[in-house]
């Protein structure tokens, strides 16, 4: 079931689904990206509820008109203008007083879903107009897609991915250095607001999909899941274009294996599920390998210290260093050092004194910013410095190394 | 009387002198909330000088510089670069920020901050090619960070991301550059870097222009400096404009009379 979900033989809608899914998915993953290093991650969550009050107002207006209530370009439309309305509320409200941005944000998304919400009510006590239907828009609903509503995913995405080539040089600079950017002379206000706007574009074209609510996952989860593999922008661009476009396929196909499985919760599942992933088990930024550099380093702290210590004759009482020093061959069960831990012990104390006599000296100075307690000294000055450091020292001419 | 004051202003930059100033200003007010912290300040920098922008915490150095780049919005007055208006001359212009003004944890490597200085050349679609990475790579050179090209700027210390920031104004190959505490928590070997590049700038007659805090080096490092504390005390040759009485109108009763007396005694 699941095999042929995944190679779209499950029928005409479920492929329809499925592809429209993968599309919004990388739109949104790529758009995402800016707004997630401008860190301004929660303004979509208040463009996108801002999107309910014009859903309202489309359905009202159309009908009167003596149109079809439920055309979606229209409903869409609409969506599009309450929510810009809400971004420029929102970018008012943070430029023009004192709120902060996250106290805006709350405001906004607040007042426009409220506003959305009563006019639902109202279009559902209306007698004409087919009105059913519309409260999808919440969490989405891909039960009766069509191939139109595909269209307007595809044509939307690429739209958005277009801008976003021209426009993301401008955005990545505003969004690590607005400063520098301003001084170059760019308007970082109106660059802002043409990111916002990217972001509104792909919240009304994932209305039907994912629906207004849960779009934010889909913008949000993408990028911090990349930022796990990269350190580079244009990489966690693409990479979270590919999160996006992954989950949404994925998502609809594993929904489309069963009959009630809604498509818009369990493409942001998928997500989640490749988030949760990355967290774990990322090298360098994930939590296991970030556990892992903790114990190595506690490892070589407790064991540099255990060394000093012995070599001055201290004894030694934290518990961890006598295991590790046991276990290394360096002391004996009872806590004496054994020949080779003596040998290291003297070793260690020997390095201690020379990079005393390396952070005591000017002409040493950039070796000096080196030094941290654990770093081997042969590492950062060459042999011929280190032996006219021992000349300084006096004592043995021949440690042991 | 509005009209009276900007007829004045204009006849302030009908001046010559002002032509050829690389970055002139007049009657600059800035203001957050309604307390100006920046109040009424005219600047001549002198071209080809190494200019410091001088005064105590919160006296409006950093803000005079970023309003005069159109970064704040300023309540009134004017700018000129080179005699024009700002935005014709973004091109002749490099600025470094503050180095906490930015999140170092930022997803970039160090060759990708100093490009950033060629945005504005390369457009919106131009590729990166050969000719800018050379460019790039020669500044990084000229700061001393050739070896870190590709880290990550979080991995650099204090010091190593004042040099980026530097590099990426150099990048710029602009005639004006100023500099928001260039030196401000740096590691003496940094200084000496920084100071190097600034003074080679200076040789090819390159205007440079640092807010400094540090009012030890003051006679050492620069040509001019300018006093500020919300507005103008003194502009001029350190010489003549860095004095014990200048300091003193400039820092009240925060320097002792004998540090003001000393200070202004080094020999430049």
């Amino acid at each position: 079931m699941l095999a042929d979900a995944l190679l779209l033989q499950l029928g005409y809608n479920a492929t329809l689904v499925a592809i429209g899914a993968t599309l919004l998915g990388i739109a949104s993953g790529v758009t995402g990206t800016f707004l997630f290093l401008r860190k301004r991650a929660l303004v979509s969550d208040a463009v996108s509820h801002s999107t309910l009050p014009g859903v309202g107002l489309a359905f009202i207006v159309m009908v009167a008109l003596g149109g079809d209530g439920r055309n979606l370009i229209g409903l869409l439309a609409g969506s599009a203008l309450t929510a810009w309305a809400g971004l420029l509320c929102l970018s008012w409200l943070t430029r023009r007083t004192r709120l902060a941005e996250d106290a805006a944000i709350g405001a906004v998304l607040s007042v426009f879903f409220g506003v959305g919400i009563v006019l639902l009510t109202v279009i559902q006590t209306m007698t004409d107009g087919r009105q059913a239907g519309l409260a999808t828009f919440l969490l989405g609903s891909t039960a009766g897609m069509l191939r139109v509503d595909a269209m307007i995913i595809a044509l939307g995405g690429a739209l958005t991915l277009a801008l976003i080539a021209l426009l993301r040089r401008p955005m990545t600079l505003v969004a690590f250095d607005p400063e520098f950017a301003a001084a170059q002379g760019l308007a970082v206000h109106r660059i802002d607001l043409t990111m916002m706007g990217l972001v509104m574009a792909v919240t009304v074209i994932g209305l039907k999909i994912v629906g207004l609510i849960l779009i934010v996952a889909l913008l949000i989860i993408p990028p911090v899941t990349a930022r796990f593999w990269t350190d580079r922008s244009d990489r966690v661009v693409l990479l979270a274009g590919i999160t996006g476009g992954m989950a949404g396929y994925l998502g609809a196909a594993l929904s489309a294996t069963a009959p009630d499985l809604p498509t818009g919760p369990i493409i942001v599942l998928t997500g989640f599920a490749f988030f949760a992933a990355s967290l774990l088990l990322a090298p360098n930024r994930g939590v296991l390998a970030a556990l892992m550099r903790h114990l190595r380093f506690q490892r070589r702290v407790h064991l540099r210290q255990g060394l000093l210590a012995m070599a001055q004759g201290q004894p030694i009482y934290e518990r961890l260093t006598l295991r590790l020093l046991r276990r290394a061959g360096l002391a004996r069960p009872d806590g004496v050092a054994t020949d080779a831990g003596r040998a290291r012990a003297a070793k260690a104390l020997r390095d201690e004194k020379r990079w005393q006599v390396v952070r005591g000296d000017q002409t040493h100075e950039a070796a000096a910013a080196l030094y941290d307690g654990l770093r081997d000294i042969e590492t950062v000055l060459t042999r011929d410095q280190i032996a006219d450091i021992d000349r300084r020292i006096g004592g043995p001419r021949e440690v042991p190394s | 009387m509005l009209k009276l004051a900007t007829d004045k202003g204009r006849a302030a930059f009908a001046d010559e002198a002002l032509d050829s100033s690389p970055l002139a200003i007049r009657g600059l007010t800035v203001s957050y909330g309604q307390k100006p912290a920046v109040f009424s300040v005219d600047m001549t920098v002198r071209p080809g000088a190494m200019t410091a922008i001088i005064g105590p915490n919160g006296a409006g150095k950093s803000t005079l510089l970023k309003a005069a780049l159109g970064i704040v919005q300023p309540l009134s007055g004017q700018v000129r670069c080179f005699g024009l208006p700002l935005s014709q001359q973004r091109g002749k212009i490099a600025y470094v920020p503050q180095r906490a003004s930015v999140d170092w944890d930022f997803p970039t490597r160090v060759i990708d901050v100093v490009l950033m200085g060629l945005y504005r050349e390369l457009g919106l679609l131009g590729r990166i090619r050969a000719p800018q990475m050379a460019l790039a790579t020669d500044c990084l050179a000229r700061v001393g960070m050739q070896d870190f090209a590709d880290r990550q700027i979080g991995q650099l210390s204090g010091g190593q991301q004042q040099r980026v920031f530097l590099a990426r104004a150099l990048a710029q190959e602009a005639e004006l550059y100023l500099l928001d505490e260039p030196f401000a928590g740096v590691d003496a070997a940094t200084e000496r870097a920084i100071i190097a590049v600034l003074k080679s700038l200076r040789k090819a007659g390159k205007t440079v222009v640092c807010v400094h805090h540090d009012l030890a080096t003051v006679t050492e490092y620069f040509d001019n400096v300018f006093l500020i504390n919300t507005s103008k005390v003194a502009e001029g040759p350190v010489a003549e404009a860095f004095t014990a009485d200048t300091l003193q109108a400039t820092y009240g009763g925060r320097l002792a009379t004998a540090q003001v007396d000393q200070l202004s005694r080094v020999p430049g």
